[in-house]
């Protein structure tokens, strides 16, 4: 039963043709002795590509701008901006001055997007310094201590999540431990700080990597130079050695900061209602309310975001040096 | 950047190890909960291995486990030989079409996961097909191909371009060519192309959530329907198990090549 195919004959005729189509093309390259097309080796990942990657994000571009009877509409950004907009459209124009601007939406917005920096110069504190530490050579850690910050990526990240919960709960380890030493129980899930707490903690990794391989590729000759043309070990820091690094900076905080806008796991379970996140406002417009028009016109607002973001964060690394995990 | 002194060096250590303290304290806080012999995540109750046997009892968990590391390996296969192919012919395209395919290969990077998703789930619902193993099988091989191809390409650039003409001269066919000079070259970029892509379809929640139905579950979006309940310990200790055997294979792996 849970196996069952069930997709509709033209997909099957599709996939079928697609399948033999390809198998021909290679059985002919390699057949011809020359100028055989290796480009051609391509295709199958292009047509995937454009079938699971291009068409889903023109759908929710046609969501996006058409209304639930499939016509050209703004109304779905207009809705972006006021919450309130499909009641005011109800209620007819008379009355819709006295209806007030709902901004939740555009709050949620705000909202993700400080706590996402907030989470992004939280990791990239902390992390730093880690990283630098790392890549240290006269302590000899490196490699191994790479492993140990890998590790925890291993368990999954939801019950490593809902881990936390145990520890900061009102019956939790934390407040137990802190009754028994004879003090008053705080309050700790719930709230924004449990969220930001989570969102670190799932993503410091995803800084200290860059860093550290930025550092670790860094030939070691230009800080003792710069100690020897007379710098103290703080100033080769802060003018050779963090410099140097940007590459990797750049990169932990897209890594960062991007996973932390659109979270909707995390808020949910460490803040309880309290936090909603844009993640969770789109999640819900599409799950709970069934709204895709609206919710694709939100997720639409959000690929927009990150793309500025991310052109703004090339521009400060035109080479791509930072490079990925590894 | 000079280590200076003993109390420094004590520093440095202190610090990375206060962050490996915070990065570990939940996992042991599970594999310790996974222990108790009380359901209560706050109170201790004696040690018992009560939820590990429990756990192989439970139906919905060992499915849900199928279904994961059926997702990973299916997926880890498609996206590999799909990932590869495509990287050898991006290689061998001219300059302007090779940056396009590089750009379409970073577009998922730079989509959010739940965009990603959300999309999925519309191009199934737009064209009829009931979301469930397949389409999740489906979702899976799409963000993890392009992963294989970025493993995968840097080896191809890195590699001396005579040696497959070389071969040619020599009198290799082009299959021959590919099989004993190419794909070798690049192996170590398969692998760990291979590697990466088993490893975040076992971990992904989000795209996964998107594109299977509440019939079908694998492993996190289980997890994330139990969350409200209240976690049971079981999937503690299935967590546990994993984490061990992951531990275990690393350590191996390891192993291997340093004997190498």
């Amino acid at each position: 039963m849970r196996y069952d195919m069930q997709l509709p004959w033209w997909a099957w005729l599709l996939m079928g043709t697609a399948l033999v189509l390809f198998i021909l093309m290679v059985v002919i390259s390699v057949r011809r002795n020359h100028g055989v097309k290796r480009s051609l080796f391509a295709s199958p990942y292009t047509l995937w590509m454009l079938l699971f990657t291009i068409v889903p994000v023109i759908l929710i571009g046609y969501y996006a701008f058409t209304g639930t009877d499939g016509t050209f509409t703004l109304d779905n950004f207009r809705n972006f901006w006021d919450s309130n907009f499909d009641m005011k459209k109800l209620v007819g124009e008379e009355y819709a001055s006295t209806i007030p601007r709902g901004t939740v939406n555009v709050d949620t917005l705000t909202y993700s997007l400080w706590m996402a920096f907030l989470c992004t110069a939280l990791s990239l504190l902390l992390g730093y310094p880690a990283a630098l530490f790392m890549a240290d050579r006269n302590m000899k850690l490196g490699s191994s201590l790479v492993v140990l910050f890998i590790i925890p990526m291993w368990m999954n990240f939801l019950l490593r999540t809902i881990a936390w919960m145990s520890l900061l709960e009102d019956n939790g380890l934390i407040n137990s431990l802190l009754r028994s030493i004879g003090l008053e129980g705080v309050q700790l899930m719930y709230n924004s700080g449990a969220v930001l707490l989570g969102m670190v903690y799932n993503f410091l990794p995803f800084m200290v990597f860059p860093i550290y391989t930025s550092l670790s590729k860094q030939d070691i000759n230009l800080s003792e130079a710069a100690a020897d043309l007379g710098c103290s070990p703080m100033q080769a820091l802060m003018k050779v050695t963090i410099p140097l690094s940007l590459p990797g900076v750049i990169s932990g905080i897209t890594m960062v900061f991007m996973p932390s806008v659109t979270t909707f796991f995390i808020p949910r379970v460490l803040g309880g209602g309290n936090t909603m996140m844009f993640g969770d406002l789109i999640e819900s417009k599409f799950l709970t309310e069934g709204n895709w028009n609206v919710g694709s016109a939100l997720s639409l607002i959000m690929m927009v975001l990150i793309l500025i973001s991310l052109s703004i964060l090339r521009k400060a690394d035109p080479n791509g040096e930072g490079g990925g995990i590894v | 950047m000079n280590s200076g002194s003993k109390l420094t060096r004590f520093f440095k250590r202190f610090y990375l190890a206060l962050i490996l303290i915070f990065l570990y304290i939940p996992i042991i806080v599970l594999i310790i909960q996974s222990f108790n012999a009380g359901k209560s995540r706050a109170k201790w109750e004696g040690f018992s291995l009560h939820w590990y046997g429990e756990l192989f009892r439970s139906a919905s968990i060992m499915n849900s486990l199928e279904v994961t590391l059926l997702v990973a390996v299916l997926a880890m296969i498609v996206s590999t030989v799909l990932g590869t192919l495509a990287a050898i012919g991006i290689y061998s395209m001219k300059k302007r079409p090779q940056s396009l395919m590089m750009t379409l290969t970073n577009l998922p990077n730079t989509m959010p996961d739940i965009v990603t998703g959300i999309s999925l789930m519309l191009l199934f619902i737009f064209t009829r097909v009931d979301r469930g193993f397949w389409t999740m099988l489906l979702a899976h091989i799409t963000f993890d191909t392009p992963y294989v191809i970025l493993s995968v390409m840097p080896k191809l650039k890195q590699m001396n371009k005579h040696t497959y003409e070389a071969a040619l001269d020599l009198g290799a066919t082009p299959s021959y060519a590919l099989w004993h000079v190419l794909i070798p070259e690049c192996k170590q970029g398969i692998i760990t192309g291979a590697m990466l892509a088993f490893t975040l379809s076992l971990d992904d929640f989000t795209i996964s959530y998107f594109t299977t139905s509440p019939l079908v579950q694998n492993l996190s979006t289980l997890i994330y329907s139990a969350a409200r309940r209240g976690i049971e310990p079981t999937l503690n200790a299935l967590s546990a198990l994993m984490f061990v055997a992951l531990l275990a294979l690393l350590l191996v792996v390891n192993k291997r090549t340093s004997e190498n």
